[in-house]
């Protein structure tokens, strides 16, 4: 019985992912949890390993394809094959070869059979002249324990009922068939969607942190391989996904001047249309402020060299994620996303704070959890560990999921200030720019105070102008009385 | 690129405006995609519509017409000998038939905003195509569907040189109506043609290198038409092959398996068809052609080239139109973003004979091959109310249904109108459902329609 392995659910807002390699050849013979194929999601590459051991049969995939979750990556022979020797492939192209459908045998509700003269009853041993080894298997193993579709060929559904099962990335195969002679009904299928959160984090587990370092290929940089098992992926052009307004032609810049095309990368494509819709669905608006960071400063500055001993490099990222928190839990509606179909704000009781790397491919950010609750040191250790995962592109799906709110620090690169795009479908982001000593009017006399210019961007369709200042102000309180970051106030 | 070259944009690029080519760029268009088709004679319709299945019906309708009129005789009713006339015929098929229709596709591309571009495309990437024609271009694309479709095949050793000597395309043309004519090919084309000629007074032959006709539906269901071929064709040679073929005269002599020699004054090549796929510059893209020229596909109609999809006969077996257009639709939505496939079941296949030849899903035979149990209904036509009315009792419907379950795993039909009744055997076995479902549900009396209900309660044991 052939096994098609499909891409599993990914998690969160993940709908697909792009090949970036096939470690496995047709034919291969593959241990359960060997690494199938890398594959490069919204921002992590993260490696597939085999859900069971077998024969690779048909690899459907290549690099540099995107694919869906739910689509069929790798068909694998029944592992009891292996060795068999048998030809494989014989059913050829699937898709175009309509002619014989499969059903699957088991089902609850058998006809009566009492034989009448006009029916003939075919091939009474019916498992000896077997032209696929796939039927015999299909007619002699075991249901799958999820459900009744098994088998070769389709699962018995209604073309309506099979293309609900796209939509919502449910396979077919495995899903347990409530309707007649084991047709699964729409009903079927949504409730496999519902009953799917167990189903996704047991396949998210299998989903491992990259084991390699950069994946990239830069544009043009790789030529397009094709057939090599492990060939590396090239980079393909490909359209961004159309938000709203749809754009006007460009016009023919060569008649100006030559010009160059670069295919997008998926990353690049990825913050492109997470930007875009952002920027399209959310209104924004930007509150400024500054903060007087000269105690904290000198607290940083004191501490550098004993946090050096013990192996800690202090930034103020850390003072920053900290104050956040604490801010947002005066502020929730700032912890929140607003779900516009269900007209309800969602007000997250958790603070997963999201920080903005700057690496060579792109815009990537890592999330932090529980900064409310964790001590600074543990914070500046975990932003650390982070940051040098994320620019190794070995960062999990899981440290770039889940996050609440967004820092992004743009001071090390200079300027005055910046107006971040909020991170969808979160409600607000942090943008802060560099400190710099500036003179200052402390009680009537001229002084050099370090200031820290910070600015909030928020989505006003969950909050007003007047709760960004208060919900700002709250933040630069505690960058300004660092005690209160020490006391968790 | 040359300066001056005229650079057109667009989304979706499709080459071949055939079933397929324009399935997809309408609903490339419906959904708001900005579309054009490149087709070589600047034309919607493609192979269906110009030299296959609508001309070739036409011309079947009219051997029908001559036909009943031949039958009507055993009722009672003389017409006397039909006259044909080629000129009026010609113009017939040629103007109310493909021009109407033609006209018809033409209207509705424009309506869409699909634009049609004359010439031949050749892929210089995988995001540009060039066009050759009287005023050469080039089309940036976002994603291109080929739609090449197919040409007809040749006989390896047997040349095409002679006008007497014809492909499926020329004999639609009608150029005139051979006393002798040798059909070689004995599949839903060489019949279909054959029988056409026939009817128009042609003494006609028929050379299959197997030893049966039709390849594909069960034996059972060619039998009746083998019988009506019988009648109607001078001599039908099985397992024979056509070694050579040489024009002598006004004549071509035909040489069978070695030894025996025949003279025709037409010869008809009937052997298949092969996907166009060559010269389509498709080695500069990423997609990937098999050695008989077939590019493959995955279910949602891709290439190996994430940017070009492919539809129809050049993405392989089976050839039908109505399966390149289900393509079409299934690539556009794709292309579109839309969570489409082609997961299609069945695709029916009709044979527009007489008698017709129809059937969809598992056969008798597969089955067997595959050794699977099958339940297996026959039920004559001879018992058919409607079919007596007719005067046709010759016809058969047979299902195949799953014994453990009952559902409903393919049908086929042999008898005038099978084309037509397919259709619900196909919905059925589509949507997977059971003998029962048929069974019960009310078919209109006196139908032909009936037999499918009949044979279904044969499956119950109900009749």
């Amino acid at each position: 019985m052939p096994r098609p392995f499909a891409l599993p659910d990914l998690g969160e807002g993940l709908t697909e992912a792009e090949i970036v390699k096939v470690l496995v050849g047709e034919g291969d013979v593959v241990a359960e949890d060997a690494p199938l194929l890398e594959v490069e999601t919204d921002k992590a590459t993260v490696e597939i390993p085999s859900p069971f051991a077998g024969r690779v049969a048909r690899v459907h995939i290549q690099p540099g394809q995107t694919v869906k979750v739910g689509e069929v990556l790798v068909t694998f022979d029944d592992s009891s094959a292996v060795g068999a020797g048998h030809g494989g492939g014989g059913r050829g192209r699937g898709a175009s070869e309509p002619h014989s459908p499969r059903t699957p045998p088991p089902a609850p509700s058998p006809l009566p059979r009492r034989q009448p003269a006009t029916v003939a009853n075919v091939s009474e041993q019916p498992l000896a002249h077997a032209a696929g080894g796939s039927e015999r298997a299909a007619a002699s193993a075991p249901a799958m324990a999820t459900g009744t579709g098994v088998g070769v060929g389709p699962v018995p559904a209604t073309p309506a009922t099979r293309r609900l099962a796209r939509e919502l990335g449910v396979d077919l195969r495995v899903v347990r068939a409530t309707g007649p002679a084991g047709r699964v009904t729409d009903d079927d299928v949504r409730a496999a969607t519902s009953g799917s959160a167990s189903r996704s984090s047991s396949l998210e587990a299998e989903v491992a942190p990259a084991q390699r370092g950069q994946a990239v290929a830069e544009p043009g940089a790789a030529a397009p391989t094709r057939g090599g098992a492990a060939a590396e992926r090239a980079q393909v052009a490909k359209p961004l996904a159309p938000i709203g307004a749809e754009a006007p032609p460009l016009p023919r810049f060569e008649q100006w001047g030559p010009v160059q095309r670069q295919p997008l990368s998926h990353l690049r494509r990825t913050i492109a249309e997470r930007m875009a819709l952002s920027a399209t669905l959310i209104p924004h608006v930007t509150h400024f402020d500054r903060a007087d960071v000269t105690e904290l400063d000198a607290i940083i500055r004191r501490s550098v060299e004993p946090a050096r001993e013990r192996g800690l490099v202090l930034t103020l990222t850390s003072f920053l994620l900290k104050a956040a928190a604490l801010a947002l839990k005066e502020h929730p509606q700032f912890n929140a996303s607003l779900d516009g179909a269900a007209g309800e704000l969602i007000l997250k009781r958790y603070y997963h704070l999201g920080v903005a790397v700057a690496t060579e491919r792109g815009l990537i950010v890592p999330v932090i959890r529980d900064v409310d609750r964790k001590p600074l040191v543990q914070l500046q250790r975990e932003l650390a560990t982070l940051a040098q995962r994320v620019r190794e592109g070995k960062a999990t799906l899981d440290d770039l999921r889940g996050g609440t709110f967004t820092i992004t620090n743009i001071g090390a690169l200079g300027g005055t200030g910046a107006i971040p795009i909020i991170n969808y479908p979160e409600a607000a982001i942090l943008g802060v720019a560099r400190a710099r000593e500036e003179p200052v009017v402390l009680e009537g006399r001229i002084v050099p105070r370090t200031l820290l210019p910070i600015s909030l961007t928020f989505d006003h369709r969950v909050a007003d102008g007047a709760d960004g200042a208060r919900f700002a102000a709250a933040i630069v309180r505690r960058l300004e009385r660092p005690e209160q970051l020490l006391l968790d106030w | 690129m040359v300066m001056g070259d005229l650079v057109i944009e667009v989304d979706v690029a499709v080459i071949g405006g055939g079933p397929g080519g324009y399935s997809a760029a309408f609903r490339c268009a419906e959904l708001g995609l900005e579309t054009v088709v490149v087709d070589a004679g600047k034309r919607l319709g493609g192979a269906c519509l110009w030299e296959g299945c609508i001309p070739s019906k036409a011309l079947l309708h009219v051997a029908a017409l001559i036909e009943d009129a031949t039958r009507a005789r055993e009722i009672g009713v003389e017409f006397g000998e039909p006259h044909v006339s080629l000129d009026p015929l010609r113009k017939w098929k040629a103007e109310r038939v493909v021009g109407r229709l033609a006209r018809g596709l033409a209207s509705v591309a424009k309506t869409k905003g699909v634009e049609v571009i004359g010439g031949r495309a050749v892929f210089e990437s995988s995001r540009e195509l060039r066009v050759e024609s009287d005023e050469p271009q080039k089309i940036r694309f976002k994603h291109a569907v080929v739609a090449t479709g197919s040409l007809p095949s040749r006989v390896p050793g047997l040349p095409l040189e002679s006008d007497r000597i014809m492909d499926s395309t020329a004999a639609l043309e009608l150029p005139d109506i051979p006393e002798r004519l040798l059909v070689i090919g004995g599949g839903y084309i060489g019949l279909e043609l054959g029988q056409v000629y026939a009817s128009l007074g042609s003494v006609v032959t028929v050379a299959e290198m197997t030893d049966g006709l039709l390849p594909g539906p069960d034996r059972d269901l060619v039998q009746p038409l083998a019988r009506r071929c019988e009648k109607l064709f001078a001599k039908i040679r099985l397992g024979t092959t056509v070694t050579s073929l040489t024009e002598r005269g006004s004549a071509v002599e035909a040489r069978f398996g070695g030894d025996a020699v025949e003279a025709f004054d037409r010869v008809l090549v009937a052997v298949g068809r092969a996907p166009v796929s060559a010269g389509l510059g498709l080695e500069t893209t990423r997609a990937s052609v098999d050695a008989r020229g077939v590019v493959a596909v995955d279910e949602r109609c891709r290439t190996a080239d994430p940017a070009i999809y492919a539809v129809g006969d050049v993405t392989g077996e089976p050839m039908l139109a109505h399966r390149a257009m289900r393509q079409g639709k299934v690539a556009g939505e794709v292309i579109a973003g839309r969570p489409a496939a082609f997961d299609n079941v069945v695709v029916p296949a009709v044979v527009f004979t007489d008698p017709e030849v129809a059937w969809c899903g598992l056969t008798e035979s597969q089955a067997q091959r595959d050794g699977r149990r099958v339940q297996v209904a026959r039920f004559a036509w001879a018992a058919s109310g409607r079919a007596a009315t007719l005067g046709r009792s010759d016809g058969v419907t047979k299902l195949i249904a799953d014994p453990d379950t009952g559902r409903l795993l393919g049908a086929g039909i042999v008898g005038p109108g099978a084309g037509e009744l397919i259709a619900e055997a196909a919905l059925a076995v589509e949507t997977a459902l059971t003998v029962e479902d048929l069974a019960a549900t009310i078919h209109t009396h006196p139908t032909l329609s009936e037999t499918l209900m009949e044979a279904a309660e044969a499956l119950l044991q109900r009749s």
